[in-house]
């Protein structure tokens, strides 16, 4: 059972029985839903954006404990980065839990513990559907984001 | 240590007469290995494995018979055509039709429905009418008919369900009116396993004039299906959830009913003069089965009703139903389960929750131990908005699971509490 470990790191199953930020900030300028309808998982995502900066965010929803927790643990890593260092880290993460690359990890910090998603192909949409959402609250999109 | 000292006792004294063992035997696919462990393959209500008749149909179909159908008069074509429609018989008896031509072949139960509301709906729902569902159906029996009524000004109604995901047998008879031109119901629910009323359901739409159409997915590989006995309009369900391949379905219908109808598709097969002026539609089935069809995949279905024939319909519903109650009981009773469906009469369904764990961390989980569950809403979103809840686990039972796969189902779910502890 060393993969499922892999994949439910301790980190990733204590963001997701408490997800940081869970919540909408009093000063939220941009926001945006994600669905997976394959699985049911919605989330939205809550930015307070300062000119070029995310200022705050936060997020709410429902979903397993891989994207709940990624959701969590993003909200964390781009609170205060500019759009593009937060669409920077999303590619790098992104390249992470698909497998295509681990060259990014030390860069990741903290969110390299969803290296073992790469593992499980149908649970990177689970991984990546809050940070598809953040690119969407991002540009500003009003419609709602779907994995499929 | 005997053959039969080998199988578990437990599983022989569950049914004397019956030899779970024996009937493995005939899925070379359970002998498969998942992760290292043995396969449970617990989702059977997606689609079933095949028995070893219904591969060597199809490969024999392809050896010797494969000619096209209704046209040459050379050997292979009369051969092919005569397996064709000794296949249709087939269907004929396991539903219990009055005749052969009441059988249509089809994709699926998904196209069978949308060829129903597309022909006879298109005809006789109108604007201001009504098509009468039910909260439990799968989307494939909600999607045809709410592009009808859009396309027609029609409505659609629903019957409600209670807690136990039972229907509500007196709501649905208040919702039958003069503007009802369709019922359209599952037999059995594929989310909740729950088994509808069907026979009272249809005299009660019968009484008011409105024609039954059944989605018998998940019911004809579970419960044997008559027709007749229940009075039904249309019927209509898959091969692969029966034992058979993907892409062959069937429809029953009425005789006098799809006399009446317009052709679904237009192509060869279907017709019996064209011109460019004027085109005579075949006479039935045939009418409804426009182009080449699925000749192997009909050759299969045949061999996977003989295949349930050969063990016994009875036999099987009465194997999976102790099945059933045996899962009900031991995972009904793991801390934080909660079953969703706990209807009276039901089959081979179980579908439940585990607190505070997402049922596709509970499906990874499980899938790591070999153990094959459908983790999601099962193209019934509707059901899990009733029960306020994103998804299901579902695991669903076939004729070959055994007692020692329920066992290892539960320690499974003993696993991802462990997890999530």
């Amino acid at each position: 059972m060393a993969e499922l470990r892999d994949l439910y790191q301790e980190v990733i199953l204590e963001h997701s029985k408490a997800p940081r930020n869970y919540r909408e900030p009093a000063g939220t300028n941009h926001k945006a839903e994600g669905y997976n309808p394959l699985c049911g998982d919605r989330f939205t995502v809550y930015l307070e954006m300062d000119g070029d900066s995310i200022r705050d965010i936060g997020f709410q929803g429902a979903g397993c404990a891989i994207s709940k927790a990624s959701a969590s643990m993003m909200t964390q890593s781009v609170k205060g980065k500019t759009r593009a260092e937060a669409e920077k880290i999303f590619e790098q993460f992104h390249e992470l839990v698909t497998g295509h690359s681990h060259e990014h990890e030390a860069e990741l910090g903290k969110l390299a513990v969803f290296s073992g998603v790469s593992e499980f192909p149908v649970r990177v949409k689970c991984a990546t559907l809050a940070w598809h959402t953040l690119e969407a609250a991002l540009e500003g999109k009003q419609e709602k984001v779907s994995t499929e | 240590m005997t053959a039969a000292a080998a199988v578990p006792i437990r599983e022989r004294a569950a049914n004397k007469t019956f030899d779970v063992e024996r009937i493995r035997q005939d899925f070379p696919i359970l002998r498969t290995k998942v992760h290292g462990h043995p396969l449970v393959y617990l989702d059977n209500a997606a689609t079933s494995q095949k028995p070893q008749t219904v591969i060597d149909a199809l490969v024999r179909y392809y050896e010797g018979e494969n000619a096209n159908i209704h046209r040459g008069v050379h050997y292979l074509s009369e051969l092919a055509t005569a397996e064709f429609e000794k296949a249709r018989e087939t269907v004929r008896a396991f539903v219990n039709a009055a005749r052969a031509s009441e059988i249509v072949f089809t994709r699926g139960t998904t196209e069978a429905i949308n060829l129903v509301a597309q022909t006879y709906g298109r005809v006789h729902v109108g604007a201001g009418d009504e098509v009468l569902i039910t909260a439990m159906e799968h989307h494939s029996n909600i999607v045809p008919w709410q592009l009808l009524c859009e396309e027609k000004g029609a409505k659609l109604r629903v019957a409600p369900i209670n807690d136990a995901g039972e229907l509500l047998l007196e709501e649905f008879e208040k919702l039958l009116g003069p503007r009802t031109k369709v019922v359209a119901v599952a037999h059995v629910s594929n989310a909740l396993g729950t088994i509808n009323p069907l026979k009272q359901m249809i005299a009660m739409a019968h009484a008011h004039g409105v024609p039954v159409v059944v989605d018998g997915a998940q019911a004809a590989p579970h419960i044997a299906v008559d027709v007749q006995e229940l009075d039904c309009d249309f019927y209509a369900f898959s091969g692969h959830k029966m034992y058979g391949p993907t892409g062959i379905g069937v429809l029953y219908g009425r005789h006098a009913l799809l006399e009446a109808m317009p052709p679904y598709q237009g192509g060869g097969d279907m017709i019996s003069s064209v011109t460019f002026e004027k085109t005579t539609y075949n006479k039935l089935p045939h009418k409804f089965e426009a182009g080449t069809p699925d000749m192997a995949g009909v050759a299969g279905l045949k061999a996977a009703i003989e295949y349930m024939n050969g063990i016994g319909i009875a036999k099987i519903a009465a194997h999976e139903h102790g099945l059933l109650e045996y899962a009900t009981e031991v995972v009904g009773a793991i801390e934080g389960v909660r079953l969703i469906g706990t209807a009276r009469e039901k089959a081979s369904v179980l579908s439940f929750v585990l607190d505070e764990v997402h049922p596709h961390d509970i499906g990874t989980i499980l899938d790591q131990q070999g153990i094959a569950v459908r983790t999601g809403h099962h193209c019934a979103q509707p059901v899990m908005e009733r029960f306020s809840i994103p998804a299901t686990v579902r695991a669903s039972f076939a004729v070959y699971n055994m007692r020692a796969e329920v066992d290892a189902l539960a320690r499974g779910i003993r696993k991802v509490r462990e997890v999530f502890a």
